[in-house]
């Protein structure tokens, strides 16, 4: 029989919005103590790691909503099992 | 491609752009242990058990493609050409993976192969099986030392280490989350490398165009004309002055035998599809995948063209002035980019997602390779009937030895001064007469075995005479008698290989005995029957899970962005 569980932390949706929360902080902090003139300059005024990093904060926050409210399921199928028909049709 | 260790610039990374690259490097890792828990069987650790969501399969789909040669190459080529780049993503990527969702999917997944010349054995028995596993791991380690070299130079250009130390980290590094995980961390890496490249480019993107004054400023600023902002005929491209030959060539060459043949037959991209969870989800995973695929352009072109407005070097260069472009070359157009326009922080991001896409195209290369060594090659002819177990450790090994090789073949790339026309130009020897025989093999069932080895030899043969015969595409050995070289000798030697194997194919069938019609259901498209190929849940899926209405709403978006940027 096939065997299913959640993939919990293994979802690779927790894994994306982890790194681009992180980052996100990162460049959010950055972006509010440690812009100076130069890079302002550079970029025509655009506070690039501000904006950047709560781009990444709301993208990170969304992502985790999602794997929260629609959890993976993880079926572990063999061989034999896949060649049977009646799988179970699941929404994924 | 120039990538001299001598270059003078230097993108000047801090102390938080270290952290984050580091960051990203220790959730690759990571997931590497990670993912080892769950490996238990070969079938798992090959084909991550079969049971990845279409929407992860398709990511990683596209990002296995999204390696050094797509966003260097892409945006070097945006800075020079301009807008007529887009054909390698609208007509020579989607149409593509659409047919390869509809028609060939059902193929692959319900024939329960683990690799596509394992396919071939079926339909063609040992001999055409035997050449192409034997071409296509060949094919993987000379490319994965192109993506090896890539990522080491840009190491080494970027923080400043030397070469050998940067090929041998990035190939540890690469060698360690494949070996601790198989296929499961590479697809999981590859869905996380694709959000990394997209959050470094999307954000130099809007800066870029910020700076320029929107597409108005690009529209205005361009050189040498508005010509850079159209598609079509794309005459700078192709290097064919006729128009209509132009259009012609882009459609055949690129759009058809190159393109077809790269996405329906390469294991790289259909072993992902293929660790779907069920039939519609891996025909959904190449489509899923061609709508992140048409908008990949805006982040990786539009920079390019932008570089060419803004970066000094890289306007100096467009404009013939060498001694103002300091020694930087189109390829560089992206760094320069970054060097100009980002701060510390967002560097950081931009480095570890130009990092992350340099080792997806080696990490897909590598596991690629190991499963057609262990199933199609090991297994096959060399030691049969041992436990699964005994494959697995194979598996482990040939990604070591492949690893290795990559390096010796990364030392080979460097000594090419264009890697994208090596890069295209080995397509056409490998997966041009696969496609051929591929086509063939499938809608005609008379096509004998003896056939479908011998087309694919004379095939490859035909792309690796007309190389030979071009202007330089193989360095030294190019004797120069026809007057092609770069992107034109890559789409003459794939049409010439397509052309060879079918017309081979068919004069070698017509002499030799054909395979029993009960021996090709499955593998002959009009001697199966329709519900072999069917997936009963499939007309229970709502609309957004149909692969040919997801299909038919891409091919829609594909034309009218192509109509849009004519």
């Amino acid at each position: 029989m096939a065997q299913t569980k959640t993939a919990g932390a293994f979802d690779v949706r927790y894994i994306v919005a982890a790194l681009m929360g992180t980052y996100g902080v990162i460049l959010t902090i950055l972006g509010l103590v440690n812009t100076s003139d130069a890079e302002l300059e550079a970029a025509d005024g655009f506070n690039v790691n501000l904006w950047a990093g709560l781009g990444l904060l709301v993208f990170a926050a969304a992502f985790a909503a999602w794997a929260r409210l629609r959890p993976l399921v993880v079926r572990e199928v063999t061989d034999e099992e896949r060649e049977a028909a009646g799988r179970p049709a699941d929404d994924r | 491609m120039h990538l001299a260790a001598d270059d003078a610039f230097r993108l000047n990374a801090d102390f938080f752009d270290y952290t984050i690259v580091a960051l990203y490097f220790a959730v690759v890792l990571g997931i590497g242990v990670l993912a080892r828990r769950q490996v238990s069987t070969s079938i798992d650790f090959f084909l991550s058990g079969r049971s990845l969501p279409a929407w992860v399969t398709g990511l990683a789909f596209v990002s296995a493609n999204l390696g050094a040669v797509e966003v260097m190459g892409m945006s070097a080529n945006g800075a020079q050409y301009g807008a007529a780049t887009f054909h390698y993503f609208w007509i020579g990527a989607v149409p593509a993976m659409l047919f390869l969702g509809i028609v060939m999917m059902p193929f692959y997944y319900g024939s329960g192969v683990r690799s596509v010349p394992e396919f071939m054995r079926r339909r063609f028995g040992t001999g055409a099986h035997l050449v192409n596993a034997i071409s296509f791991a060949v094919a993987q380690l000379l490319i994965a030392g192109i993506n090896l070299f890539l990522l080491a130079t840009i190491v080494e250009r970027l923080l400043g280490w030397p070469l050998w130390v940067s090929l041998i980290v990035a190939a540890v590094v690469v060698l360690s989350y494949i070996t601790l995980g198989g296929l499961s961390a590479a697809i999981y890496n590859e869905v996380l490398q694709f959000f990394v490249i997209v959050a470094a480019l999307l954000p130099l993107t809007i800066v870029a165009l910020h700076k320029v004054g929107g597409w108005q400023g690009v529209k205005e600023k361009i050189q040498p004309g508005p010509e850079q902002l159209s598609s079509w005929p794309g005459t700078d491209l192709t290097g064919i002055e006729n128009p209509v030959l132009s259009v012609i060539g882009l459609v055949f060459g690129l759009g058809f035998v190159l393109s077809f043949g790269y996405w329906t037959t390469n294991f790289v991209e259909v072993q992902r599809a293929m660790a779907s969870d069920s039939p519609s989800a891996a025909r959904r995973a190449p489509i899923i995948g061609a709508f992140p695929k048409m908008f990949i352009p805006f982040v990786v072109i539009i920079p390019g063209m932008v570089a060419a407005i803004i970066v000094p070097e890289i306007a100096a260069l467009k404009s013939g002035d060498e001694g103002g472009a300091g020694g930087a070359t189109y390829n560089d157009a992206i760094l320069l980019l970054m060097r100009d326009l980002l701060p510390n922080g967002m560097l950081g991001v931009a480095i570890a997602g130009l990092l992350a896409s340099f080792m997806a195209g080696m990490a897909a290369n590598i596991s690629a390779f190991n499963t057609v060594f262990s199933y199609d090659l090991w297994q096959q002819y060399v030691k049969k009937d041992r436990p699964d177990g005994y494959y697995l450790t194979i598996g482990r090994v040939a990604t070591v030895g492949a690893t290795v090789i990559a390096i010796g073949t990364a030392v080979i790339a460097s000594n090419y001064d264009n890697l994208m026309d090596y890069l295209q130009t080995l397509f056409g020897f490998f997966n041009a007469p696969l496609f051929a025989t591929f086509i063939l093999g499938m809608f005609w069932k008379r096509m004998t075995p003896t056939a479908g080895w011998v087309g694919l030899v004379s095939g490859t043969l035909a792309a690796v005479l007309v190389a030979v015969l071009s202007d330089g595409t193989l360095g030294s050995l190019s004797v120069g008698v026809l007057s092609l070289s770069g992107q034109g000798a890559s789409f003459v030697a794939a049409g010439a290989a397509f052309v060879v194997d079918i017309v081979v194919s068919v004069v070698v069938t017509l002499m030799t005995r054909p395979k029993a019609e009960s021996e090709l259901r499955g593998l002959v498209y009009s001697l199966t029957p329709k519900e072999d190929f069917a997936d009963p849940d499939e007309k229970n899926l709502p609309w957004y899970q149909s692969p040919v209405k997801l299909a038919g709403i891409a091919l829609v978006i594909v034309i009218f962005l192509n109509v849009l940027f004519r």
